[in-house]
This record gives structure tokens, sequence and C-alpha cells, in this order.
């Protein structure tokens, strides 16, 4: 049962923070404070008290696959159950998505003035959404919930945002996300349908059960069709370059709270997709597909650095960046080794750590200066109190800089692929560099340089300084103590690794990771 | 045959609402009470529905022209609801109209009584009759606020186009008789088992045609937007719901029960129909300024999907149908009501320019919530039922490997998105001089109210858990045998 309040909680949370907006603006506020916060305590509850470890490998390792599950009937005419379970991969999204969303409910704190509870019944539904995709293995609980958490991020950006210069409003922008996601979606459950039917031809039994359905026979045509339908679902929402179109603009607009989401979780839920249904359910197309799907990551990489470089707005440029990292989640996650797979999980957690904080910072910096146009920026250090030293120390963690949990799972990626695909990892590499100049160029323009004015603007307060500092004692703790979450995920990754690898041993003579 | 006391039973529906409509039609006569006609019409659609629960002892059984079957309780059902909840929102919307009132209720059941016919009919005789029962009513609930230029001009289209129609099928009901000599289904399919030859093929298209008019296929659709923006609220609401579920449940009987329609041919062109259907509707519906509008493209739309259905027609065809409509009928009754809420003809024309609901949710939340909730419904997201109906058709799609029509359901859903969410967003926005058009205050209180706020909590509990529809569905399905 404690799965399905994890997902219930938000829910309920957020219907109190709507009816509570009648006591006045800071209800809501504690109310969702209060419920992301005993989400966040009860993942964290889970995580010291189960067990995440390396399974015996002479068990059967069926057995013990999942760490807690929950099951019962829901549509029994086509073999619908809801479906929930954990294991270590969940487990860290699942307390990621807790913990960002304390800092997505903080950083709203001051932002956001009007409507204070219907924001945060959305804000919550999002996340409520999330940790329903991230428990979810149902498939159709699966694309339930990723379905429906669209439609809270809509209503996020399109009401709480801001309206950008040239003519792109936060409307058009809330829309092309929805649009993007939403169609990309539907071919994913074309993609389930087939499968389901397939095994319905093959058993004469309807399930969209996880487990049942990875051992349908396909034929290799059909197996790449089906793919490659998860496949672009999970890539409109990572992105990978010719389908991020959305993403910009979409961060642009978006309130901080909407940013901090976006960038921290809900790029996570289609790295978790990859991970959870597309290798696993297809491991023969997935390796036949690898080397494209690296190739798109690579140019991902160059592309998201090279247009990050070239960005007036802040937020845009953060948000070109997270299209670079991602493609290093793309190639590891392709590569499959255990070394690539567990350093595209630490990545993951990273990101969402360095991306949240440097949206919070710009946040806390338009707050101040009431534009995000780095053009009217400049010489700010001395100016902001210790806002332009956390920029800093994030920058620092967005380029990788060794310390931090980036550079763990930046280094971890591109060793495990290396194996794999070594010109794919050496191109890559120069992606790192491309990395230092724009988190730079950020730290050039906004903090040094000539100031603009030289009366000195309010500092941070306890609350925004205390999320600041949480956040960098995580980056470093992550960074200089990697192993605290890579015990927890190496199962759970270590399964994928099997799986992926079995097919690969098959179908390529390439030689086999070193992990 | 001799009518004994089962037929009997098994015809009361059809019966208590033909009563309901003599009385009141007599009370009129003696009479003028807006409240008082209301309540006997509501009255007496509500004993037909619950007489369906006795009917269900009978069934199925069959005359010779009628046959209650499941597929025809399941229709009454639908068709029986969606005149109550016509009923409730004519008597929120005519309370304030200076002309007669009272005749809209005795056209409105006539019409349901239409609805229940053709739904029921396996004789060509009974669906024309079942078809001009419905839609000759129809003209005068179209045109019932005749004082304003736009109610009469969509009584008089609807009128033309439906004669249209009309003369299409009887010309195509004409030509089977010509090939077979009969006119029973069950006749007519004996007949055409050697396959139906030219005259049989053009008939079956003919008759295709001519209630393509009814359902507003495209190419046949040009007189949906006009008609549906033009007429008082709940008679749009009557044609967008009863009379579409009628027709369709008739042409799924039809292409289920005719050899005629299983000709490949005719399966090519009812797909390409389909297809053109959904991307057309849905292109169209981009650039609406009225909700009304908008409601009626997003309608033509949601038959494209629905006619995929028809083109499969085996395996889930059938189960898939019926969700979908009820699906779509509760979701539209929910919209239609809310637009209809809003609007009297008191204030001129009905209130269904988007720029009148701009802001609604800030001066009218729990409404706002309702619209929200089938707009989403009808762009089939997630915790609503518009997303099950959904499932069903894409599922049907893939299971029958007709990929054309799966792709043109996922490229129609993604155009369908843009103007939903259009609707949507602008009921949360809030600039400074908005202009306020309100339902009365105490909307809630009233029957229209509560009836569009338990459509919508219905819209997201089926959505939620749709097990208990599926089943009654299926049960419906198992009594067709």
């Amino acid at each position: 049962m404690t799965l399905v309040w994890l997902i219930l909680i938000p829910f309920i949370g957020g219907l109190l923070c709507w009816q509570a907006e009648r006591w006045g603006g800071m209800a809501p506020r504690w109310i969702a404070l209060g419920t992301m916060g005993l989400v966040l305590l009860i993942t964290l509850g889970l995580w010291f008290q189960g067990e995440y470890h390396l399974p015996d490998p002479t068990a059967a390792s069926e057995a013990v696959r999942w760490s807690m599950e929950w099951r019962t009937a829901w549509i029994p005419r086509f073999g619908i159950e809801v479906h929930l379970a954990l294991d270590g991969l969940s487990l860290v999204l699942i307390a990621l998505t807790g913990f960002l969303g304390v800092l997505a409910v903080l950083c709203s704190w001051n932002e956001i003035v009007r409507r204070v509870g219907f924001f945060h019944l959305n804000l919550l539904w999002i996340l409520g959404g999330v940790v329903g995709v991230f428990l979810a293995i149902d498939l159709f609980l699966f694309f339930f919930f990723w379905e429906m958490m669209l439609v809270p991020m809509y209503f996020l950006i399109a009401l709480w945002g801001h309206s950008g210069s040239e003519g792109k409003t936060r409307i058009t922008a809330a829309t092309k996300f929805f649009i993007y996601t939403q169609a990309s979606g539907l071919l994913m459950l074309v993609a389930i349908l087939g499968l389901v039917f397939v095994h319905h031809a093959n058993t004469g039994e309807y399930t969209f059960s996880y487990d049942a359905l990875r051992n349908t026979p396909l034929s290799d045509d059909l197996a790449m069709w089906l793919m490659l339908g998860f496949f672009i679902a999970f890539a409109v929402k990572l992105p990978v370059v010719p389908l991020h179109g959305w993403l910009p603009d979409a961060h642009a607009q978006a309130p901080t709270a909407g940013s901090v989401d976006l960038a921290g979780i809900l790029l996570k839920t289609a790295a978790y997709g990859m991970l959870r249904f597309a290798l696993p359910l297809f491991p023969e197309a997935s390796q036949a597909f690898a080397p494209v799907a690296m190739a798109l990551g690579l140019v991902g990489i160059f592309y998201g650095a090279v247009l990050a470089c070239g960005q007036h707005d802040v937020k845009r440029l953060i948000a070109y960046t997270s299209i670079s990292h991602m493609g290093f989640v793309l190639i590891g996650i392709y590569a499959g080794t255990e070394l690539a797979l567990q350093g595209v999980v630490m990545l993951m957690v990273a990101h969402a750590f360095s991306a949240a904080g440097l949206f919070i910072l710009s946040g806390q910096l338009y707050e101040r200066l009431h534009t995000r146009d780095m053009r009217e920026m400049g010489g700010l250090w001395g100016r902001l109190g210790s806002l332009p030293g956390f920029t800093l120390c994030f920058s620092a963690a967005s380029l990788g800089m060794p310390g931090t949990a980036n550079f763990i799972g930046e280094f971890m990626v591109l060793f495990g692929s290396f194996p794999v695909a070594p010109w794919t990892v050496a191109i890559a590499s120069a992606g790192l560099i491309l990395a230092a100049v724009y988190s730079l160029l950020l730290m050039q323009r906004v903090h040094f340089g000539p100031a603009q004015d030289d009366a000195p603007l309010a500092g941070l307060d306890r609350r925004e300084f205390l999320m600041m500092l949480g956040l960098l004692a995580l980056v470093l703790l992550f960074g200089l103590y990697p192993q605290l979450l890579l015990n927890t995920t190496d199962a759970a990754m270590l399964e994928v690794q099997r799986l992926f690898g079995a097919a690969d041993a098959l179908s390529t003579t390439l030689p086999m990771g070193v992990s | 045959m001799t009518l004994t006391l089962t037929h009997l039973v098994a015809l009361l529906p059809l019966i208590l609402v033909c009563v309901t409509a003599v009385v009141v039609m007599l009370g009129i006569a003696w009479r003028r009470h807006h409240s008082g006609t209301a309540f006997v019409s509501v009255v007496g659609l509500n004993l037909a529905l619950l007489s369906l629960l006795i009917v269900w002892q009978v069934a199925p059984l069959e005359t010779p022209l009628l046959a209650v079957d499941g597929l025809a309780m399941f229709a009454a059902v639908l068709i029986l609801v969606s005149s109550l909840a016509c009923a409730t929102l004519a008597h929120a919307y005519l309370e304030h109209y200076g002309g007669p009132r009272e005749e809209f209720y005795l056209l409105l059941l006539c019409a349901a009584a239409g609805g229940l016919v053709l739904a029921a009919s396996q004789h060509l005789a009974t669906l024309f009759f079942g078809l001009e029962l419905l839609s000759m009513p129809l003209y005068g609930m179209l045109a019932y606020t005749f004082h304003e230029r736009r109610s009469l001009e969509a009584g008089i289209k609807y009128l033309v186009l439906s004669a249209a129609g009309t003369a299409f099928l009887l010309f195509g009901m004409a030509l089977l008789y010509a090939q077979t000599g009969r006119l029973d289904l069950a006749g007519l399919s004996a007949s055409l088992v050697e396959g139906p030859g030219p005259w049989g093929l053009a008939g079956a298209g003919l008759m295709l045609v001519g209630l393509g008019f009814k359902l507003s296929i495209v190419p046949f659709h040009l007189w949906t937007p006009d008609v549906y923006e033009g007429g008082p609220g709940p008679a749009a609401t009557f044609l967008a719901s009863a009379s579409k579920v009628a027709v369709f449940v008739v042409l799924l009987r039809l292409v289920l029960s005719a050899p005629a329609f299983e000709d490949a041919w005719l399966h090519d062109l009812l797909a390409a129909l389909a297809l053109l259907t959904m991307l057309v509707g849905n292109l169209l519906a981009l650039t609406q300024a009225n909700l009304k509008r908008l409601l009626g493209y997003s309608s033509i739309a949601h038959f494209g999907y629905l006619l995929v259905a028809l083109v499969v027609s085996d395996g889930l065809a059938a189960e898939t149908g019926a969700v979908y409509l009820v699906t779509y009928l509760i979701t539209t009754l929910g919209a239609f009501g809310v637009v209809t809420l809003l609007s009297s003809p008191y204030g001129g024309r009905d209130a269904a320019g988007l720029h009148h609901f701009r802001g609604l949710f800030w001066r009218r939340p729990y409404l706002t919530a309702v619209l929200t909730v089938t707009m989403l419904s009808l762009a089939g997201i997630p915790f609503t039922a518009g997303f099950i109906g959904k499932f069903y058709i894409i599922a049907l799609g893939v299971e029958a490997e007709r990929w054309w029509l799966v792709g043109g359901i996922v490229v129609g859903s993604a155009i369908g998105l843009y103007y939903y969410l259009r609707v949507m967003v602008t009921l949360y926005l809030v600039e400074p001089g908005m202009q306020s058009r309100d339902a009365p205050h105490n909307w809630g209180i009233r029957a229209g109210g509560v009836m569009v706020l338990g459509l919508a909590l219905l819209v997201v509990l089926l959505g939620i858990y749709p097990a208990p529809m599926i089943e009654w569905v299926r049960a419906m399905g198992t009594l067709n045998g």
C-alpha cells in the first residue's frame, strides 16, 4: 500500500492546496511543502529499510527483481491491472522527485502571488503523475500517467509563465509542449497495443503486464517498428535533437518551479522509460538501433552546446545545455554496458541537481532584475551577495568539474561506452570542452564584465540560501561518494545490461565491455 | 402475427414516450404551464428509462418491423438519457423566452420516439419512418426561436439538406428493392448472399450517403457548423447527441447484418470517408472562434473516429462502437450543457463566442471545471472517459492492422489538441475589461447545473474506472445473440 500512497499523497495534497486558498496565500504553500516533504520522507524511509544491493548472482533473479510490489485488477476486459513496483532505479528517481518537489514549492514562495492554491494543485499533480510513471509497470497504467502529467504542466506554463519577447507567448509555448508530447505519446500507445495484440495472438490472453510482454516473440521488422514507437515518445521528452523544438520555449516561458520540474524530473521520465521499457522489451531491435541512437546523442551534445553559446536569455541557455547533457545520457543508455548504465543514472541525478540549481538561480535573478536577458546584466559579482558564488558552483558542476556528481556521471558514461563505441566516445569527449565554454560564458556575461549599475541588490534570504546550500551539498556528496547511489541502482542496471547484453552477444561481434 | 402482451412489454419505452407526447400535447391545449410541461416530459422519459429494466427480462424479441435486442436497448438508454438532458437544459434555456415555450417538449418527445424506432428498426420501412420522425421535429426545434434570423436559418438549412439526404436514402432503398424484392433486413441479407450485384451495391452506397448526411460525414458535413451555431442550445445538443447516436446505431446494424456492406469496395470507401472525416473535421475546427461551431466540427471528427468501427466491423468492432458512443455522448452532453446554461435567447445570440468564455474560471469555477473536463475528454486525455473511447478505437485499428486509419487517428488527435487546449486556456485567462456573460447565479441548484456537474463527474469516474461500463456494453452485446 505504501506505493499507492506515494502516488495518492500528492494528488490529495493538491486538492487540499486548492481549497486551502480561502485561508490566505500561505496555507497552500505550507500544505504543498508538507506534502512533498512527506513523499520525500517516505521514500527515504524505504531507501534505508529496503534491500537494493546486488542479488546473489547464483540465485534465480526473477523472484527478487522488485523490492516492493502492489497489484490489483483494474480493467479485466483487457487484463489491465494497477500494478506498481519499486526497484532501485525507481526509488532513486522518486526520491529525486520528492526532493525537487520540495525545491519547486520553495522557489515559488515569493514568485507566485496570483491564484496560489490552483498553482500548487497543478504543481503537486505533476509530481504525483511523475511518481506514477516511475512506479507503474503495467503498460496501460504507465501510459495513463505519462499522458496525465502533461495537463497540469500545460496549465503551469500557460497560466503562470512569462511571456517572452519576439512574440513568443507562454500559451504558444505550452501548446507546443503539449502537442509534441501528446502526439508522440499516441505513437507509444499504438506500439503498446501492437505488442499486446501480438501477445494476444500468441497466447490468446490480453495483458499489459511488463513481465508477460517482455517475453513476446516478435519478428525483426515488427520489433523494430514497435521499438521506434516507444523510442520516439521518449525521444521527444528527453529530448533528442530533431524532436527538441518544444524544450527551449517551454523552459523560457515556464515559471521557475515549472522549469525545475521540467529539467529535473520530466526529462528523466524519458530516460527512465528507455531503461525500463524500450531496452528490455525490444533488446534485439534496440541493439540494432543503437548506432543511430548514439549518433543522435552525439548530434544532441554538439547542437545543444553550440546553440547554448549563442543565447541571450539565461533560461534558454540552460535549456540548451540540458539538450547537450541528455545527449550523453542517450549514448550511455544505448552503449548498454553496466558501467555506462550506472553512469546514466548518476548523470540523470546530477543533471537534475545542477539544472535545478541554475534554473532557481536564474529565477532569483529575475526576481531582482526583472529581466532574463544577459545583455542587460553583467558585473553582478559583488552586488548580489552570495548568488554569484552559487552560480559559479553550479556552472562548474554543469561543465563536469571533478568533485561534482556530474563529473562522476559523465566519466562513467564515457568510460563505460568506450569498449562498445570508441569513436563515438572520442567525439563526445570534445563536447565536454564546449560545456566549459558555455558555462564560462554564462558566468562571464552575467556576473563579470562591466557593471550596468553600482547599487547593491538584495542578497539571498535565508530560504533561498538554504535551498542552494542543500542542492550544492548533494552535488558534492554524490561527487565525492557516488557509491551511495550506485549501490542502490546496481541491481536494476545489471538487469537491463543482462537483457540488452544478451541481445548484443547474439547480434553483433563487437567486443564486450570490460566492466 | 398476433400482438401478445410480451410484445407490448418489449415496446414499453416507445409506448411510454408516445403517451407522454400525447399527454403533453393535451396539456398544452388545456393550459400552458412551462414548468408543468417540462415536469411531465421528464417524468415520462424517466418512466421509459425505468421500463427498460422490464424490457431486459423479455429481450431479445423480434417483430417483422422492430427488433428489441441488445443494440436497440443500448441505443434506447443513450437516446432517453440525452433527451432527458435536453429537456432539463431546455427548461433553463426557455425560462425567459418570450414566445410559446411548451411546444419544445412536444417536439423533443416526438424526436425521441423517432430515435427509438430508428434504432430498433429491422425493416427499411421502419428505418425510414424512424428517421423522418426523428428529423421532422428537429426542424421545428432548430427554428424554435424564429425571431432570430440565425435560428430560422439553421432550421431551414437543416430542412433542405436533410430532405436531400432523405432523397438519397429513399433512392438507395428503391434500388435495393429492385434488386431483391425485399425490404426487411433479414430478407435483404438472405437474397444478397451471392454477391450484391451492381444495383445492390449502388443502393447500399446511396443509403450510406443518406445516412452520412445525418451523421455529417465529410463530404456531407457542410450543414453542421451553421446549424449548430444557429440553433438554440438544447436543440443543438439533441442534434449532436440523440440524433447522431440513433443514426449511427442503425448504420451499425446495417453494416453488421447486410452482406452488401461487406463488399471490399464499400469498405475501402468507408475507410476513405473515415480518414477524410477525422482529418477535415479537425482541420476546420482549428480556426473557429465560436464554441458551438467548434463543437460541431469536433463532432464531425469524432464520427470520423467512430467510422473506424464500421470499417473493421468484426472482432472488437461492435464493442468499440458502443463504448465510444457512450463516452462521446456523456462528454458532448456536458460540453453543450455548459454552453446552453450560459446562454439564453434573451441576450441576443447564444453566448458561444470564445471571448465570452474568457476568464470564466474566476467567476464560475465549477461550471468551468465541467467544461475543462469535457474538453479534456473530447481530446482524449487520461482520467477522462474520452481516453477510454480513444483507447478502444486505436486498439481496434491496431488489431485489424488498418495502419492508415491508426495514423489518421493519431494525426487527427494531435490537431484536435490544439483547439481543445485553446478553449481550455481561454477559460482561465484574465484580461482587463473582460466581458462577463454568466449563468444565472443560482445555476448550481438548478436542475441543469446539477446535471452538467453530474455528467462531468461521470466523465472522470468512467475515465478512472471504466470496467462497469465495459461490462454493461458487453452484456448488451450478448443479447444480440
